[in-house]
């Protein structure tokens, strides 16, 4: 048993602890056993490797981004170029990192168990979707090898279709692959829930993470196919030139601008829902508290969702849709703001009179919501009609989403990994050096995107590979903080990868969290349950839990 | 520690040139930057909100001092609470942000046209004297200024930061944005939509003028024949006025006095005569024909330039009566027609 007061972290005996003989790691062996599984565990991880290659990939790009940006001049490299870095780093960490994040690694391990599951619904079409996922990511992998790709991530028309002579089409087809990937992940979501919850597992006993998963694959599930259908459409257009974004044909430029945004701004809700559910978990837990007015959290994620549909013309304020048209999308943006902030005011009020204790996946928490309320306030600034004319297509906005995709859901990610490594891998990550990584990477992200605030407000356009040299303090010092960021993301890569073989043996409940993911062996068996779990309490709750502890003790003692 | 006399003054220099809040050089900017400062307070609040609960719960109830949580199921009035202030909150967000928009984007009847033609990767500005510039903008303080603007190619964003005004550039369609220039000098002019390689080569600066070295300028810069007079030959060597006559019985519709009036359709919609409306009937005709004529009239797609277009609908509204369109059927002769620019306006 724990001596210290400061921590809730409770391991075994390290002299005889062992990591369990047979798990779902060492069940089957050799990469065929992998690459064929249905295990959604085996597919976590096989999504957890993935994703990282292509994160730190993209991350490069934002690394060449921040060089080039270093002095006004357009002097690293050439335009084009310069181009094609920004148009990568977006393409792959909004597709193949961020959408599939939280969802096809934390989810698809801890969903099924979660609920009480064996595995998720349709074990082979989630091994499908990661097969789409890397063939997709083969197709982008290829653009990029190929020459690259110089749309942007957001294909804008007609540039994309009549006057770029890069791989467009390649591209297109490899997110539309992926979209696929993350449609079945969607379904598989959605079908598991609804029907394979252990008896007694109601929807309101479910963990918030489950909601805020559940809330994001219906999302993926209605969005994604507008998004295929707009990048075929594009293809169409730019292969046999069709006309349908095409003025001189007939066709509406801004017809492109609604259906593309039509998935991306729920898209955003798919990155964070699954974050905020994260969230939820590691606040209950490092304050040993259930999380304040549970049904508020849950349906403020289906509200979000609901939501989240209706506000995408606010992206087009300034490019001539109808002043009443405007009026409506920014009524609607103000509104899907407050659920936002209930969460935010939920979490906060978790704290309140718990019982609190400060190991990495809280210090991520409590980053992720300092830097989610900026971000959360700043789309404030860009819902509101008049104050868009002037911040929007400027830094502002690219700071905006950048406090909320990585000060947000990144920070809620690497929660989460900390959170679930010992649950994953049977293993502890080093303490000291993971609170490090966690606060260099708080104040790198800050030194990083605070000063583009002041660049956005200044007028600085998003995407220039040269800028106005009164501006260049402002970039130096985001520069510098980007250097620090890339620091912060490169030293998890390494720990946790030391502590594969070297980290401490967790045992089952190393945080003595209320999960049924921790009431069994870590690493879990393949079949996660020996019996059929029966649910008879709420989640988050740590009487129960204290109880079943006791029980142990004397039926073992 | 020594530092060196040389890199010390280069810091100064550095850091003195650099930008941290951009000028107020339009009527505008004061209401912009008033919204600004207001929701960048309640970004504050809001932030040191939840930075003290946070802080103050982190430390007060940290495992060391609180050992024991105390379960709480939640509180409907709390909750209530941080819905209902954010909520109010953000709807004066959104009505003030609402009234500032359409500050921005309804320009007062009296401002001075300016017409702006965007393509890869240049700005081109056209007033209406015929005074062509590219990649700059030269306008009067104290007047407000309205910019019909259309591309060539791709989207494209006319963006002054310095007069808080920005607004989307779109293949065939005119989009407009106005502002009133307070401050004589000159300012950043970005294309804030990505356009392609060299866009962020796509910059200029406007310059704004007292209103005598406006004028000063104007007259230095003409380049001989105004937008309506260039218009004007363009009419007649397109054979626009075969049709047009305005005579009674014509095979086109009498032009004169169009602009600004309510037309009535053979498709039986009634439609406003304005500039997008004159450019679409050119380009497509089919789709605009006037009640009472028959669809004979040719597309003019690709046949026109974006400049041509202007002049033309420049032209047509302009266009009082029919009596230069006769006199230039009488000589057909289109060239020697078109008017000189009188002889005083000369540098």
């Amino acid at each position: 048993m724990s001596a210290t007061s400061s921590t809730i972290v409770n391991l075994p005996d390290q002299k005889t602890a062992r990591l369990p003989k047979r798990s779902y790691l060492n069940n089957e062996d050799g990469l065929l056993s992998w690459l064929l599984t249905g295990d959604h565990k085996r597919i976590a991880i096989m999504y957890l490797i993935s994703i990282t290659f292509f994160f730190f990939i993209g991350g490069a790009f934002a690394g060449l981004i921040r060089l080039e940006l270093l002095t006004p001049q357009p002097d690293l490299v050439a335009s084009d170029t310069y181009n094609k870095f920004f148009s990568m780093h977006g393409i792959i960490m909004v597709f193949l990192f961020l959408v599939p994040s939280v969802p096809a690694t934390l989810g698809n391990f801890l969903i099924p168990i979660m609920i009480g599951a064996k595995d998720l619904a349709f074990p082979k079409v989630n091994l499908l979707s990661w097969y789409l996922y890397w063939l997709g990511g083969l197709f982008t992998l290829a653009a990029l090898v190929l020459g690259g790709v110089d749309t942007g991530w957001t294909f804008t028309t007609p540039l994309s279709t009549h006057y770029l002579n890069t791989h467009v089409v390649t591209a297109a087809v490899g997110i539309f692959i992926i979209g696929f990937s993350s449609i079945f992940t969607g379904l598989n979501f959605i079908v598991t829930i609804h029907r394979m919850r252990a008896p007694g597992m109601t929807w309101f006993r479910m963990p918030l993470f489950i909601w805020s998963n559940y809330a994001a694959s219906l999302l993926m599930v209605l969005g994604t196919p507008v998004l295929a259908i707009t990048l075929v459409l594009v293809a169409l257009e730019r292969t046999i030139g069709i006309g349908v974004f095409d003025p001189t044909k007939g066709g509406d430029p801004l017809l492109f601008q609604h259906l593309f945004w039509f998935y991306s701004h729920p898209a955003v809700y798919i990155m964070i829902l699954p974050g905020m559910g994260v969230i939820s978990e590691v606040i209950s837990t490092f304050s040993r508290k259930r999380v304040f007015g549970y049904t508020a959290v849950a349906f403020s994620s289906v509200a979000i969702a609901l939501f989240g549909f209706f506000v995408w013309a606010h992206h087009m304020f300034i490019m001539g849709v109808s002043n009443y048209s405007a009026l409506v999308f920014s009524l609607l943006t103000m509104l899907v703001a407050v659920p936002s902030a209930i969460k935010i005011f939920n979490w906060a009020f978790t704290l309140q009179k718990g019982s609190i204790t400060f190991e990495t996946p809280m210090l991520y928490a409590f980053g992720f919501m300092g830097l989610f309320t900026i971000g959360g306030m700043t789309g404030v600034f860009l819902g509101a009609l008049g104050m868009d004319i002037h911040l929007t297509e400027t830094y502002f906005i690219v700071a905006h989403f950048h406090f909320v995709m990585v000060g947000g859901m990144l920070m809620a990610f690497l929660s989460g990994i900390h959170f679930w490594w010992p649950k994953m891998t049977g293993r502890m990550y080093p303490e000291s050096l993971s609170k490090l990584a966690a606060v260099t990477t708080f104040i790198g992200f800050n030194l990083t995107f605070l000063p583009q605030f002041i660049l956005g407000y200044l007028g600085m356009p998003r995407r220039y590979h040269a800028y106005p040299p009164e501006f260049q303090v402002l970039n130096v010092l985001s520069t510098a903080g980007a250097t620090v960021l890339g620091v912060g993301y490169m030293l998890p890569l390494l720990y946790l990868g030391w502590s594969l073989r070297y980290g401490a043996i967790a045992g089952n409940n190393p945080w003595q969290a209320t999960g049924l993911e921790w009431q069994i062996q870590s690493p879990p068996l393949t079949e996660n349950f020996i019996e059929v779990p029966i649910v008879d309490h709420e989640a988050y709750d740590y009487e129960w839990l204290a109880h079943k502890t006791e029980q142990e003790v004397t039926t073992v003692g | 520690m020594h530092i060196s006399p040389v890199l010390w003054q280069f810091l100064v220099k550095w850091l003195n040139a650099s930008a941290l809040f951009p000028r107020e050089a339009s009527t505008i900017a004061p209401y912009a930057d008033a919204l600004y400062f207001f929701l960048l307070l309640i970004t504050v609040v809001g932030l040191s909100v939840v930075g003290a609960l946070i802080f103050g719960f982190a430390i007060r109830y940290r495992k060391e001092k609180h050992p024991v949580a105390v379960q709480v199921e939640g509180s409907t009035l709390l909750e209530a609470t941080w819905t209902i202030i954010p909520l109010a909150l953000f709807l004066i967000c959104f009505v003030w942000g609402a009234l500032l928009y359409f500050r921005i984007y309804n320009p007062p009847t009296n401002a001075m046209n300016i017409y702006v033609v965007g393509k890869q990767w240049m700005w081109k500005a056209e007033h209406q004297g015929g005074q062509h510039e590219i990649n700059a903008l030269h306008v009067p303080v104290g007047r407000p200024v309205q910019l019909t603007m259309i591309s060539q190619d791709v989207f494209h964003s006319f963006s002054v930061p310095d007069f808080r005004i920005k607004r989307e550039v779109i293949p065939g369609r005119y989009s407009t944005v106005w502002f009133q220039a307070t401050t004589p000098g000159t300012y950043h002019l970005f294309c804030t939509q990505y356009c392609g390689t060299n866009h962020s080569q796509m910059i200029g600066e406007v310059t704004a003028m007292t209103p005598d070295d406006f004028q000063k300028w104007l007259q230095a810069s003409t380049s001989g024949m105004s937008l309506a007079q260039n218009g004007e030959r363009l009419f007649a060597s397109m054979g626009c006025n075969a049709c047009h006559t305005g005579t009674a019985g014509s095979r086109g519709p009498n032009l004169a006095g169009v602009y600004g009036s309510k037309l009535q359709l053979t498709n039986g919609s009634e439609v406003l005569v304005n500039d997008a409306y004159l450019r679409d009937a050119i380009l497509n005709p089919s789709e605009h024909v006037t009640a009472g004529y028959s669809p004979i009239m040719p597309t003019y797609q690709g046949q026109v330039s974006e400049d041509g277009l202007i002049d033309l609908v420049e032209y047509i509204k302009g266009l009082n009566s029919n009596y230069r369109i006769q006199q230039t059927l009488v000589t057909s002769q289109s060239d020697q027609t078109a008017p000189t620019t009188p002889a005083g306006v000369k540098p």
